[in-house]
């Protein structure tokens, strides 16, 4: 349960600040000092239509947790794979690629989803703020991969673009890496850990 | 420039039932010189000196709602100095209330004071001294005293059945100040708001002064709900048509967005059980209890007369709307549609 102290703070802050809680989190619990502070908070989670609960601890200690509805619409935008929130836009998302397949299946059917994964991704509406490849997906950003265009036409666009240095090395294609940085597994796991949202094929 | 510390505007105001009840145990001098008073919720104190002069009294100071303390003391002193346009006066004189914090550059105070200063001599008043206080907060405001011809004294509880409703000004200013102190609205939104702000009440009442309205307040902490419960005086009901009601679409969009005020909730509060919403408009419904700081004048207007003091009202620029009208006494005080 994520938890918002919103005490000494005047309205609006506990509402507003209590609203991006809710964007990231399913039950957001707030803190306030007056009686006013959660009536305001009443207020928006009837309109969002989340459940309102509200106790008084003192008369200058409020706690009020609000959940989400099952109807509530935004909820079903969020997935299994919401990591770690941190403060991100609710449209955020990485892509960790970790093979020249796509799915489990014929190779060759595989590697052309894959490649059409990857220029679907150029097609989005919110393009992924990184890509992060390793494994076998590190030949994709190397010299002679049918993908090179689409991932400098990414990389063209502001997404950040890392391959795994130990598989680079491990496969011998360090020198033949055509797109983005080479990065290491402390980097792989900070990017992964504080992602909103992991994408992957 | 240092910058002030936003914590209030007529959001501080105190709750209009918490102070209606304080007020009704305390000693009342009766005399026949006080021509307005505690017994209504008037803006003023109307004192009559003769039969062709009358004086207003009236005081308003309230913590920063904007950082530029310039522009504090230009807001601070037109929602003070519109007590007296509410009463249908002219302001003749002022005197300033200062609260500052003893550990605060005095440069702060200084445009505080020329902010004030600038707004009483547009207003045409002589700016006389005043008193200043230490305190933690900074706080500013105005007593002000005005005159009025006795027969023309203008009451905020004297409409009559099928009256329009006349506001002067936008309403939403409260949501988009704090909404921009807490970075949720647009500085231009906020420019548009504290223009409205600080432009003085004169203007308006030196149109509508010449035309037969039948009473007259200014919308200011109780909101459009609460100063026109005051006006209706539980002898009427009103009427609000929200497609004509003048609000700033940034301060609607604002309370969508739930930049939710304290004095919204208190003016909510207090009235909500004598509004009929026959609207599903969360938006409108905070926009109406949206408190005002130097809010827009409020008159009740023969029908026959609405049309020639509107004219006149936007021939000369102010951004008055005609809004709702006044009917016999309903269930509900105010219906909203």
């Amino acid at each position: 349960m994520f938890k918002v102290d919103a005490l000494g703070k005047a309205c609006p802050l506990p509402v507003i600040e209590t609203r991006k809680a809710l964007k990231e989190h399913d039950t957001v619990t707030t803190l306030v000092d007056n009686k006013i502070a959660t009536q305001n908070l009443e207020k928006m989670a009837k309109q969002l239509g989340y459940v309102y609960q509200m106790q008084e601890d003192s008369p200058t200690h409020y706690t009020v947790v609000i959940t989400k509805g099952a109807v509530e619409p935004e909820q079903t935008v969020e997935t299994e794979q919401t990591v770690n929130a941190g403060h991100k836009a609710d449209d955020e998302y990485i892509v960790v690629i970790n093979s020249d397949k796509m799915g489990i299946g014929e190779e060759k059917l595989g590697k052309n989803l894959m490649k059409t994964f990857i220029y679907t991704l150029t097609e989005q509406d919110v393009l992924p703020q990184r890509i992060i490849f390793y494994n076998g997906g590190v030949p994709i950003v190397t010299e002679g991969s049918e993908s090179l265009a689409d991932l400098k036409n990414l990389a063209a666009k502001g997404v950040e673009i890392y391959a795994c240095g130990a598989c680079l090395n491990f496969y011998g294609l360090t020198a033949k890496v055509a797109v983005g940085e080479i990065t290491n597994m402390y980097r792989i796991v900070e990017m992964m850990r504080s992602a909103y949202r992991i994408v992957k094929p | 420039m240092e910058q002030l510390v936003v914590c209030g505007g007529c959001n501080a105001k105190i709750g209009a039932g918490n102070l209606g009840k304080l007020l009704e145990g305390l000693p009342k001098l009766n005399s026949d010189k006080l021509l307005v008073g505690f017994d209504s919720s008037d803006d003023s104190a109307v004192i009559k000196l003769s039969d062709t002069l009358a004086i207003i009294q009236t005081v308003d100071f309230f913590p920063t709602m904007v950082t530029d303390p310039y522009l504090f003391g230009k807001i601070a002193a037109a929602n003070a100095l519109s007590d007296v346009y509410a009463m249908g006066g002219m302001v003749l004189s002022a005197l300033n209330i200062v609260a500052f914090p003893e550990q605060n550059d005095l440069s702060i105070l200084r445009e505080i004071l020329q902010g004030g200063a600038e707004k009483v001599q547009e207003a045409g008043g002589i700016l006389s001294g005043g008193h200043s206080i230490h305190d933690r907060t900074v706080k500013y405001g105005l007593a002000v005293t005005g005159t009025v011809h006795p027969a023309q004294i203008l009451r905020n509880d004297t409409c009559h059945e099928g009256d329009h409703l006349i506001l002067t000004k936008p309403l939403g200013v409260s949501i988009i100040t704090i909404g921009y102190s807490a970075g949720e609205i647009s500085r231009e939104s906020f420019i548009k708001a504290t223009d409205s702000m600080q432009t003085l009440n004169k203007y308006a009442m030196d149109i509508i002064r010449n035309y037969p309205v039948t009473s007259c307040t200014d919308v200011t902490g109780f909101g459009l709900a609460g100063h026109l419960h005051e006006m209706l005086h539980g002898v009427y009901s009103a009427h609000i048509d929200t497609k004509k009601l003048p609000y700033f679409a940034e301060a609607y969009e604002g309370a969508k967005k739930f930049i939710l005020t304290a004095g919204g909730q208190r003016n909510r509060n207090y009235l909500e059980n004598k509004i009929d919403f026959q609207i599903d408009d969360f938006g409108l419904e905070e926009i109406i209890f949206d408190p005002q700081t130097s809010g827009g004048l409020l008159v009740t207007v023969p029908e026959v007369k609405v049309e020639t003091l509107m004219k006149d009202l936007h021939n000369n620029h102010i951004p008055a709307a005609d809004f709702g009208t006044i009917v016999p006494k309903e269930n509900k005080e105010i219906t909203i549609y």
